[in-house]
C-alpha cells in the first residue's frame, strides 16, 4: 500500500506542475481547426503559449479574451463575447475551447450560463463553430485534470446523443495528456492492424506532430475532426487510457451508452498484451504477424536491457497517470522507485503504483529525496536537481523544451516499450564511470558509508 | 624462428597437468587441435594482445591489415588508474599496396617514429599476425634500430595468430616480457615486502578491492601483470621478492622463469571468493617471511583475515534469505574456481554444475569433494544441450562469460557476467559479496515472469483468452491465465562448443 504525503510547507520549489488551463488548451490542440481561447488576462495566455512553444517548436493557436481592469472588476462576459466573435470572423475556427483562469474563476461568473447566451445570441455569427467551456482554474488541479476536463467538455458539448448507427469498426480511444504524438501513431497502427477505425479524442498527432502544411493557418491542422467527436455515439466501444480518462469514458457512455475499457498504461509487456487482446476482441480478427513479431523483439529487448536496470533506484517526478505509466515500467524491469514525487494526491491510481511513499509537491521535493540514486525521470525543469546531485536527468513528459524530438518518441505498446528500454538503457551506459582504486577501496567504503549514514540521520533530524 | 619457443613453450614444468603427459604428448602442445568448421575462440595474437595491453602507458601497436586490430580494439574492462594511452588503437593498417610492394617493415617503422613524436610514451609494443609474418616482414630488426633511433624501448610480439590458441598468446607475451622488459630496470627502492602479481587484469578494477588489503599489510606490489601496470614497474619485476600467480594457464611460463632467472619463488593463487582470498594473503605473507620479512607479518595477516572474514560472512548472509535453495550452473573457463563454488554454497545456493574445462587437477578434486557428486562437472556442454538444461528450468541463473549469454537469455533464463566484459569487480572479500549481490538482483529481476508469460495468442495470431473487454462501466476484470504454450521456439545455435568461448 502506498503511501502518499500531503504538500507540507509554503513555498513551492522548483514547480512540477503546469497549470489546469493549459492541460485544457493541450487537449484542445488535438482537434482540428480549433482555437483554444484562455478566459483570462492576457499574460495566463503568453505564458502557456511560450511553454507550448518551447515545447513543441511549433506556431501554437491559443487566444485570450484579455481581460482588462474594468472588464475584471465590471465582469468578462463582454470580454468573452468579443473574443470568440473575432477569433470566428478571423480564423474561422471549427472549435473554440474556453478556458478559464484563476482570475476569472476568482472573480467568480457564471460562464455556462454567459456561453450559452452568447451561443444564442450569435447564433447566425457562430454557425459551424462550436464553442465549449472547461472550467479550469489555475489555483486547481494541474495539466492532467485540465486536459480531463476538455475532453469531458467536448464530449457533453459536441457528442450527440445515443445512436441507432451503431458501427462494429470503429472505436473511440481516449487517451492521456502524457502520451506522445508517436504514442498516439503507434495506438493508431495497432487499432487499424486489425481492420479497426479509430476515433481518438484528442489526436495531438495531427495536429502537433510538427509538420510543414504549405500556407498559413491559423488554427490547429489536424487532429480530432469536430464531425468524429460528434459522431463519437458510434463507436462500438471505447479504450480511455490513463486513470484521469475515466471520467471522459463515462460521460460518453452516460451520453451515447458507449461501453469502455480503461487502461492504466499501454507500456510494458503485460500492458501491451492485455491492449492487443482487446483489439483482437473487440474486432474478431487474429493478431497481426507484425505485432506478433513485435512482442517477441520486445522480450529480447526485456533480456537485453534488464542488466542496466537491476537494482537501480529510481527518482520521478510526474502527474498521476504518468507517475504510474513511469513506475509500473521501471519496476517491471527490475528497478525500484525510491523516490515518487506527484501533483495531486487524489487521484486513485496513486494506490496502485509501485512505491513505498508518494510525495505530493514540487521538483525541490524530487531534489531533496532523490539523493543516492541512479537516475531522476521528470521533465526538463528537473535539469537543475540532476546538475545539483549529479544524476542523469530522462526527460519524459511536459514541458521538454531542452531537447528536440520529444513528440516523436514512442513509449506504448510492444514497439514503444522496446525502444523505451533502449532510450534508459542508453542514458545509464553512457553514465558508466570507469572505475577508480578509490570508489572501490573497500576499507574507505566503509568509512564512506558510515559518514554517509551518519549525514542521512543528521539530515532526518 | 617461432616454432622451437612455442615447442618449449608446450614443455612446462610447472604445469602439473604437462608433467603428467608422455613425451608425445607433450610434444603436441597444451591445446587440442582446433577443428576446422567447430573452433570458437581467440587467436595467438588475441591473447598476446590481452596480456599485454593494460600495461597503460605503453602504447600498442598492431602490424596488420585492419581486421586485427580495427575489429578488436577498446574491447576488455581493464581498468587504468593512470595513463590512458594503452586503450588508443594503433595498427599499420596495411593495405593491397603494402603488402604487394613490400613496404610493411617502412611503415612500421614511421609508424613507430609518428607514437614516438606525438605521446612519446616510455615503451611501443609491437605486435607481428597473420599478414606480417608471412610476408616475412622483419620486425625485430625493425624494432630495435627503431628503439636505438629513438631511444625508446620498441617491443617486438610474435604471436601471429595462425601459431596457436589464445592461450599460446597468453605465453608468447609473457616471452616478450622475458626477452625485452624485465629486468630492463633496476629501480631505487627495492624492499622485502614486495611482490609481483601475474595475470591479474584487474578487470572492472577488481584488483583495487583486494590492493588496500595488502597496502595494510605493507606488501608492496611492484608488478601487477598486467592490470593497471607501467612500464618501468614491470620492467623492474625482477627485483620482487615473491610472485603470486593468478590466472594460472596464461602466464606460468613467465613465473616459473622468472624464478629461474631471479630467485623468485611463486605460488598460484586466486583472489576469487573467500577462502582462496585469505589462503592468497597467507601465502604472499609466507612467501616474504621465507624470503626475510619479519615474521610478525603473519600475524597481521592472520588478524586482517580474521577480520574480514567476520565482515563478509556476516554481508553474504544477509543473502541467504534471498537465495537460499537458488541453483547456479557455472559455465567458464575464468572465475571458476572451487572457493566461489564453496561461498555459494555456504549460503544455501546449489550448484547444479560447474565447467572445469580450464581448471587444475587438484581443483577439480577440491571441487568434486564440496558437490559430492561428480556428474556435476562437465568438462563443456554444446550451446543446443546447455539451452535445453536451462529451458527446462534446471537452473535459476547461469554464470558465465559474454559468449554463452544468449543461450541462456533466449531460455528466458537469468545470466551473469563472470568473464572479461563484466562491469562488477568480483575480486577479494568484498568482491564475493558484489557477486551474490549481483546473483539476487539477475534471479529476482521481475523481467523473467514477463517474457516466460506466454503471448495471448497462438502462431497464427487467434486469441487464447478472451477476458479483457467488458460491458460498461466496470473496469475489466484480470486477464485469464493464457494455455502455457509458448509462443516462439528459438532454434538460433551454432554448433560450436560452448565451453570453448570462455577465457579468464
Amino acid at each position: 500500500m502506498t503511501t502518499i504525503l500531503p504538500v507540507e510547507k509554503s513555498a513551492s520549489v522548483n514547480p512540477l506542475k503546469s497549470s489546469q488551463p493549459l492541460g485544457a488548451a493541450f487537449a484542445f490542440l488535438g482537434v482540428d481547426g480549433c482555437v483554444p481561447l484562455f478566459h483570462g488576462s492576457q499574460g495566463c495566455t503568453s505564458f502557456a503559449l511560450v511553454l507550448f512553444v518551447r515545447h513543441f517548436k511549433e506556431t501554437i493557436p491559443l487566444q485570450t479574451t484579455a481581460m482588462d481592469e474594468v472588464a475584471t472588476i465590471m465582469g468578462g462576459a463582454d470580454h468573452l463575447e468579443e473574443a470568440i466573435l473575432n477569433l470566428k470572423s478571423r480564423t474561422k475556427p471549427k472549435l473554440i475551447g474556453v478556458c478559464t483562469t484563476a482570475l476569472v474563476e476568482t472573480r467568480g461568473e457564471d460562464f455556462a450560463g454567459d456561453l450559452a447566451t452568447i451561443k444564442a445570441r450569435r447564433a447566425e455569427a457562430l454557425a459551424g463553430t462550436e464553442v465549449v467551456l472547461a472550467t479550469t482554474p489555475d489555483f486547481n488541479g494541474s495539466i492532467e485534470e485540465g486536459w480531463t476536463k476538455a475532453v469531458v467538455s467536448m464530449i457533453e458539448g459536441i457528442t450527440a446523443p445515443v445512436s441507432p448507427l451503431r458501427n462494429p469498426r470503429r472505436i473511440a480511444i481516449l487517451p492521456g495528456f502524457n502520451l506522445t504524438v508517436a504514442d498516439i501513431e503507434e495506438i493508431r497502427e495497432t487499432v487499424e492492424a486489425f481492420g479497426l477505425e479509430a476515433t481518438i479524442l484528442p489526436d495531438v498527432s495531427g495536429a502537433l506532430d510538427g509538420t510543414v502544411p504549405g500556407k498559413w493557418i491559423p488554427t490547429t491542422y489536424g487532429g480530432t475532426r469536430v464531425e468524429d467527436i460528434r459522431s463519437l455515439g458510434e463507436c462500438i466501444h471505447c479504450i480511455a487510457i490513463g486513470e484521469g480518462q475515466r471520467a471522459a469514458a463515462e460521460k460518453l457512455a452516460e451520453i451515447a451508452d458507449v461501453p469502455y475499457t480503461l487502461f492504466g498504461t499501454l507500456t510494458g509487456l503485460k500492458a501491451a498484451d492485455r491492449f492487443v487482446t482487446a483489439l483482437a476482441e473487440i474486432s474478431g480478427n487474429p493478431v497481426p504477424a507484425k505485432l506478433r513479431r513485435a512482442r517477441s523483439q520486445l522480450a529480447d529487448a526485456l533480456l537485453d536491457g534488464h542488466f542496466h536496470f537491476g537494482g537501480k533506484k529510481i527518482a520521478i517526478a510526474a502527474e498521476p497517470d504518468h507517475l504510474y505509466q513511469l513506475s509500473v515500467f521501471f519496476a517491471g524491469m527490475g528497478a525500484e522507485v525510491t523516490t515518487a514525487v506527484t501533483t495531486t494526491g487524489t487521484s486513485p491510481i496513486l494506490r496502485k503504483v509501485p512505491t513505498d511513499e508518494i510525495k505530493v509537491g514540487d521538483l525541490g521535493d524530487l531534489e531533496a529525496r532523490a539523493f543516492g540514486c541512479d537516475l531522476l525521470v521528470t521533465h526538463s525543469h528537473g535539469r537543475q536537481a540532476a546538475e545539483h546531485l549529479g544524476i542523469p536527468l530522462f526527460r519524459v513528459g511536459f514541458p521538454i523544451f531542452d531537447r528536440l524530438g520529444a513528440q516523436h518518441r514512442t513509449f506504448v505498446g510492444y514497439r514503444g516499450t522496446r525502444d523505451l528500454i533502449f532510450e534508459v538503457s542508453n542514458i545509464f551506459q553512457a553514465q558508466q564511470h570507469d572505475p577508480t582504486p578509490e570508489g572501490l577501496n573497500p576499507l574507505l567504503k566503509r568509512e564512506n558509508d558510515h559518514d554517509r549514514r551518519s549525514e542521512i540521520d543528521a539530515r532526518a533530524h | 624462428m617461432l616454432s622451437p619457443k612455442v615447442q618449449e613453450l608446450f614443455d612446462e614444468p610447472g604445469c602439473d597437468k604437462n608433467v603428467a603427459k608422455d613425451e608425445k604428448a607433450r610434444k603436441k602442445g597444451c591445446s587440442k587441435p582446433l577443428t576446422p568448421g567447430a573452433a570458437a575462440g581467440g587467436c595467438a595474437f588475441d591473447g598476446a594482445k590481452i596480456v599485454l595491453q593494460p600495461i597503460t602507458d605503453a602504447a600498442h601497436l598492431i602490424h596488420a591489415p585492419l581486421a586485427c586490430e580495427g575489429n578488436s580494439w577498446d574491447n576488455r574492462g581493464a581498468a587504468s588508474s593512470g595513463p590512458m594511452l594503452w586503450r588508443t588503437s594503433f595498427t599499420t593498417d596495411l593495405t593491397e599496396l603494402d603488402v604487394v610492394l613490400g613496404q610493411g617493415e617502412r611503415k612500421l617503422y614511421k609508424a613507430i617514429r609518428e607514437i614516438v613524436e606525438a605521446h612519446r610514451p616510455p615503451a611501443i609494443f609491437v605486435y607481428e599476425t597473420c599478414v606480417t609474418a608471412l610476408i616475412g616482414d622483419d620486425i625485430e630488426a625493425v624494432c630495435k634500430h627503431a628503439s636505438e633511433k629513438f631511444e625508446t624501448a620498441v617491443i617486438p610480439v610474435h604471436a601471429a595468430g595462425f601459431v596457436g590458441s589464445k592461450n599460446l598468446g597468453n605465453k608468447l607475451a609473457g616471452e616478450a616480457l622475458l626477452d625485452h622488459v624485465i629486468g630492463t630496470h633496476e629501480p631505487d627502492d627495492v624492499g622485502p615486502y614486495d611482490v609481483n602479481i601475474l595475470g591479474e587484469f584487474n578487470l572492472a578494477g577488481e584488483f583495487w578491492m583486494v590492493k588496500p588489503l595488502l597496502d595494510e599489510l605493507g606488501i608492496r606490489v611492484r608488478a601487477c601483470v598486467p592490470g593497471d601496470a607501467r612500464y618501468l614497474d614491470v620492467a623492474a619485476a625482477h627485483t620482487a621478492k615473491a610472485t603470486m600467480m593468478v590466472c594460472s594457464t596464461a602466464l606460468i611460463n613467465l613465473a616459473r622463469k622468472m624464478e629461474e632467472r631471479w630467485g623468485i619463488p611463486y605460488f598460484e593463487g586466486s583472489f576469487y571468493g573467500v577462502a582462496d582470498t585469505s589462503e592468497a594473503l597467507r601465502r604472499l605473507s609466507r612467501l616474504l617471511v621465507d624470503r626475510g620479512a619479519a615474521p610478525e607479518l603473519l600475524d597481521r595477516t592472520e588478524a586482517l583475515i580474521a577480520r574480514e572474514e567476520a565482515i563478509v560472512w556476516k554481508k553474504l548472509e544477509a543473502f541467504r534469505p534471498r537465495l537460499q535453495g537458488k541453483r547456479v550452473l557455472l559455465n567458464t573457463g575464468g572465475v571458476k574456481s572451487w572457493s566461489v563454488v564453496a561461498a555459494l554454497m555456504e549460503i544455501g545456493i546449489e550448484i547444479v554444475g560447474t565447467s572445469v574445462k580450464k581448471s587444475t587437477v587438484e581443483d577439480k578434486e577440491r571441487i568434486k569433494q564440496i558437490l559430492k557428486d561428480e556428474n556435476h562437472m562437465f568438462e563443456g556442454m554444446a550451446p543446443r544441450d546447455l539451452y535445453a538444461l536451462l529451458e527446462r528450468h534446471e537452473a535459476d541463473i547461469m554464470l558465465s562469460g559474454g559468449r554463452t549469454q544468449f543461450i541462456a537469455l533466449k531460455a528466458r533464463m537469468p545470466w551473469l557476467d563472470i568473464n572479461q566484459e563484466r562491469h562488477h569487480p568480483y575480486a577479494g572479500y568484498d568482491g564475493m559479496v558484489e557477486m551474490v549481490r549481483q546473483i539476487d538482483i539477475a534471479i529476482h529481476n521481475p523481467i523473467w515472469d514477463q517474457v516466460r508469460e506466454p503471448a495471448p495468442f497462438d502462431e497464427t495470431g487467434r486469441l487464447l483468452a478472451t477476458s479483457v473487454v467488458v460491458g460498461r462501466p466496470e473496469a475489466p476484470g484480470p486477464k485469464a491465465e493464457a494455455a502455457a504454450i509458448p509462443a516462439f521456439t528459438y532454434k538460433k545455435f551454432a554448433n560450436a562448443g560452448s565451453g570453448d568461448a570462455d577465457d579468464c
